[in-house]
Formats: structure tokens, sequence, C-alpha cells
């Protein structure tokens, strides 16, 4: 029994890696198809049929470009870099729900790698451990275009990261609990927090959109005040790697965000379809599927919506930046957190009194 | 400025809805190598030396088109018609060898307004493609005339 679960554990351990990798991967390809069709233009359409193999073809010339290491540069701490930002990256969609239970015989499988109880709590620590891979190899290029993308990179993921916080803060005052799953368990049928938090939704969207380092937001990388920003000395896969990272955190983020305020794997009527099967356990397996299918809508709808706000808005200018998250954000995000809890009392007083 | 311009929220809002109309707005691409641009009736492309009806060469190297062209692109010797290759020449004269650079051609045309036999003409439809040599450029009478109607050998 426990064997057979550590295997299933394994086993989904590993499909989620590859999922996001290959999120990621192709994250690249719609990324360009998107800008394209926007500008008008049809976008990469020569490698496979309508590009499809683009992604491919572009990893495979990063394998085979020169791996450039400066010559000042400090050797260990430059090929740490991109190692961490993609280790932690990878490292933080373990804790997120994709789907409800599957039940195969007698045993139940949770679709989710660990189920700990401060979930929620561990994607922020392991997000914001990104900082150190943008730092240290922003740090270690020994440029001051890199040093300088990477404090930015530091200072602005800091400055977003307590606003982020503090939005949440509302979402679990709702939940009362840290736990991903418990939070998207709540959120059944169309209950979503989006309908309670729409205030702490946006904090949140805007905080992720700046935590991802994407436009408006990407300062840290600005190609034109920064050439390249930390990755500026940056060639073949260790280049790839850093702009893997960053698609792997918009999945994670996007993940994330589907769960917290978008409900998860729940989507409307799925009691009425869990009922219209004789077999329960039938039944359950159908509402999950379907919810799995679900989350990734989800998730995939945020990503459309990061790359749409990549090619409509440009981007900020740092002190704008500062202002907008010490300024605006975060005494929204305060004010947020009073009115939750006022909304809370009043319930309670008004279904118990 | 009121409340709302300062969130800025409604103008991005529009702004991503100006964006999300050109996402599915036909493209302007023309995918080159599959399709091609519409091209003028009066397109002057690369140069084509004619045939007569019969097949013959129609060129008589009289060299007044490499008198009109102001750019010195074309060279020609000329050569006499032996016996028994009336179907190949039209006049008694004929272009031994007949090269453009189309490197140095401008594509204005004189060389075919020039020609009284209207031997040369400058396509519609046909470009003169990219190369990776320089002497690849120097178009000779292999490649400019006209290819014998496939009609014939039926």
């Amino acid at each position: 029994m426990d064997s057979v679960l550590l295997i299933y554990k394994g086993i989904y351990i590993l499909a989620i890696f590859g999922i996001s990798l290959l999120i990621a991967t192709y994250s690249t390809y719609f990324e360009r198809k998107i800008a394209a069709f926007i500008q008008d233009r049809v976008g990469p359409n020569r490698a496979g049929p309508m590009g499809l193999l683009q992604p491919l073809a572009d990893a495979g010339k990063l394998f085979f470009k020169e791996e450039f290491i400066p010559a000042k540069a400090n050797k260990t701490l430059f090929i740490l870099g991109p190692g961490i930002a993609m280790l932690v990256a990878a490292m933080s969609s373990a804790v997120i729900p994709f789907g409800d239970t599957l039940i195969i015989g007698e045993t139940s499988f949770d679709l989710i790698a660990i189920d700990v109880n401060i979930g929620i709590l561990y994607i922020f620590g392991v997000v914001s451990l990104g900082v150190y891979g943008l730092m240290i190899g922003g740090w270690a290029s020994n440029n001051k275009f890199s040093l300088l993308g990477a404090i930015r990179a530091a200072s602005q993921n800091i400055s977003y990261e307590l606003a982020m916080g503090l939005s949440l803060i509302a979402v679990l005052m709702l939940s009362g609990s840290l736990s991903l799953k418990v939070i998207a368990e709540q959120q059944t049928g169309f209950n979503w927090n989006i309908w309670y938090q729409p205030l702490g939704f946006l904090i949140f969207l805007i905080c992720a959109f700046a935590e991802t380092n994407r436009t408006p937001f990407d300062l840290p990388e600005s190609e034109a005040e920064l050439i390249g920003g930390y990755h500026t000395e940056y060639s073949s896969m260790k280049l790839g790697m850093y702009l893997f990272a960053e698609y792997i955190n918009i999945f994670v983020v996007s993940a994330v965000m589907a769960t917290l305020y978008f409900g998860a794997y729940n989507f409307p009527f799925m009691e009425n379809l869990r009922n219209a099967f004789d077999d329960p356990v039938l039944g359950n397996n159908v509402v999950t599927i379907i919810g799995v299918g679900v989350m990734f809508a989800k998730i995939f709808a945020f990503i459309f919506f990061f790359m749409w706000v990549r090619w409509t808005l440009p981007r900020f200018r740092y002190d704008q930046l500062m202002k907008l998250g010490w300024n605006i954000l975060i005494p929204l995000a305060i004010l947020n957190i009073l009115l939750t809890g006022g909304g809370i009392l009043l319930y309670e007083y008004f279904t118990k009194g | 400025m009121t409340l709302s311009e300062r969130m800025y929220l409604p103008a991005i809002a529009q702004g991503l809805g100006i964006t999300i109309k050109h996402f599915f707005k036909k493209k302007a691409t023309i995918n080159y190598p599959e399709e091609t641009r519409q091209r003028s009736e009066i397109w002057r492309g690369l140069h084509v030396l004619k045939r007569d009806e019969n097949g013959a060469e129609r060129c008589t190297a009289c060299g007044l088109c490499a008198v009109a062209c102001p750019a010195e692109a074309i060279t020609m010797t000329a050569g006499e018609r032996k016996k028994g290759e009336e179907h190949l020449y039209r006049e008694e004269k004929y272009a031994v060898t007949y090269e453009v650079n189309m490197l140095r051609c401008i594509f204005c045309g004189l060389c075919e307004e020039a020609c009284p036999k209207a031997a040369i003409f400058l396509q519609d439809d046909k470009l003169a493609p990219a190369r990776y040599e320089r002497d690849e450029f120097i178009y000779g009478k292999d490649r400019l005339v006209e290819p014998l109607k496939t009609t014939e050998t039926k």
C-alpha cells in the first residue's frame, strides 16, 4: 500500500516536472506567436507545421552556442546563478493541487505532489529564493549593467512581495488555512474567491507581474536601458536557463492565481455532474479528470493574459514602479484586509446573532 | 485627473481591447516563397530573350540594347549563321554570347525599348534571385533565352 503510493508520488512528481518544463518550452513559442498576432504578423511558421518545432530549434541553437564566461567573472557563482533560478522555479510547482482525488480500486490518489499544510508559504519562500539566482548571476558577471539589473530585480521583488503577501492574507482570512488543497476544496462549484476578493485579486495580479519580471515591470532586464540586465553576460544554455526559469515562474504564478482566486480545479455544476453518475467512484473520477482540464485551462488563460499584457503595455519608470508598490499597492492591500475582516465580522453577526 | 483616470485601469483595459482586436485581425504577412505579391502589369523583372513563332531566336546581335543600357550591363558577341541553323536563329547574324550582369542592371527597361526585333523583354513575373557568388549574377544565354515550347516535341 505504502509502496504503491510512493511509486505513484514519484511518477506524479516526474509528470508535473515534465509538464511544467513542457509548458515553459511552449510558452516561448506562444509568446512569439501571440506577439506576432497582436502586431498583425504570423510569427514563427518555418520549423515544423505552424512552427510547432520552433522551441526545439531554439533549444538546439542555445546548446550549440559558445559558453562564454567573462575573464574577471566569479566562475562558480556565474554558473550557480542560472542553476539556482532554474531549480527554484522548478521546485515551486510541488504544492499546487492540479486536481481532486482519483479513485482506482480501493486506493485514492491525490493529484497533488506534496500536501503540506503551509503550501502557500512554501511557494512564497521558494519563489523569493529565485531572487538569489538573479542576484548571484548579476553580481558574478562583474559588469555594471548586470549588477544594476540584479539590484533592480532584488529591490522590485522585495517591494512587491510585501503587497502580494498582504493581499494573500485576506484570502487566508476567508479560508482559515495555508494549505492550497484546503483553499481549493473550499471553492467548490462556482464559489470562487474572486467574488469575495476582487480587490485582493487585482493587487495579487499586479504583484505577480512584478514578481515574474514581466512587462510592464520588466525593469531588471530592460533591454533598452541595461542591455539585458542581469543576464547581459550570459550566453548559450545558461541564458536559456534564465529565460526558461522566467517562463516556469509564469506557469507557477498562473497556477497559484488559479488556485487562490479562480477555484483551482472547481467548475460550475460539478456537483450536478458528479451526482448524474450512478457509480460514485466513476462520477468522482470523471469530475476529477474534467477538473484537471479546467485547472489547466485556467492556467493557460492566465499565461495568455501575461503575454497579452506584455504586448500591450510599455515599461514603468523605476520611480513609478516603487511608488506604485509602496504608496499604492501596500495601503490598498491593508485596506483590503480591513474590509475583509469587517465583512467576515458582519457575516458572522448576521448568521449567528 | 479624476480618480478613474489616475487608476489607469480603464485605460489599460482599453489598450488590451485594442491589442486583442489586432490579435484576431487578418494578418498582413505574405509568406514569400509560397505566395508572391500581386505585381503590376508593367513590372520590370528578369530579362528573357524571346524566340519567334517557329522557335528561332529573335536576337540579331545588333548591339542597340547594349548601347541603350545606362548601366552598361549588357555585353554580346555576334556570329554568322551557318547553313542548317535556320531553325535556330531567325536572322543571318546572331548572338553567340549574350550576357546581362544582374548586379549592374537597374531594370530600367531601356533595352526592351531599344530592341528593333522585339527580342529582349523584362518579364513581369520573375525576379533576379539572390545568389551567393558574384559571378553567378552574370546571366548568359543559357539562363536568358526563353526555353523551347514543349508542345513541339509531341
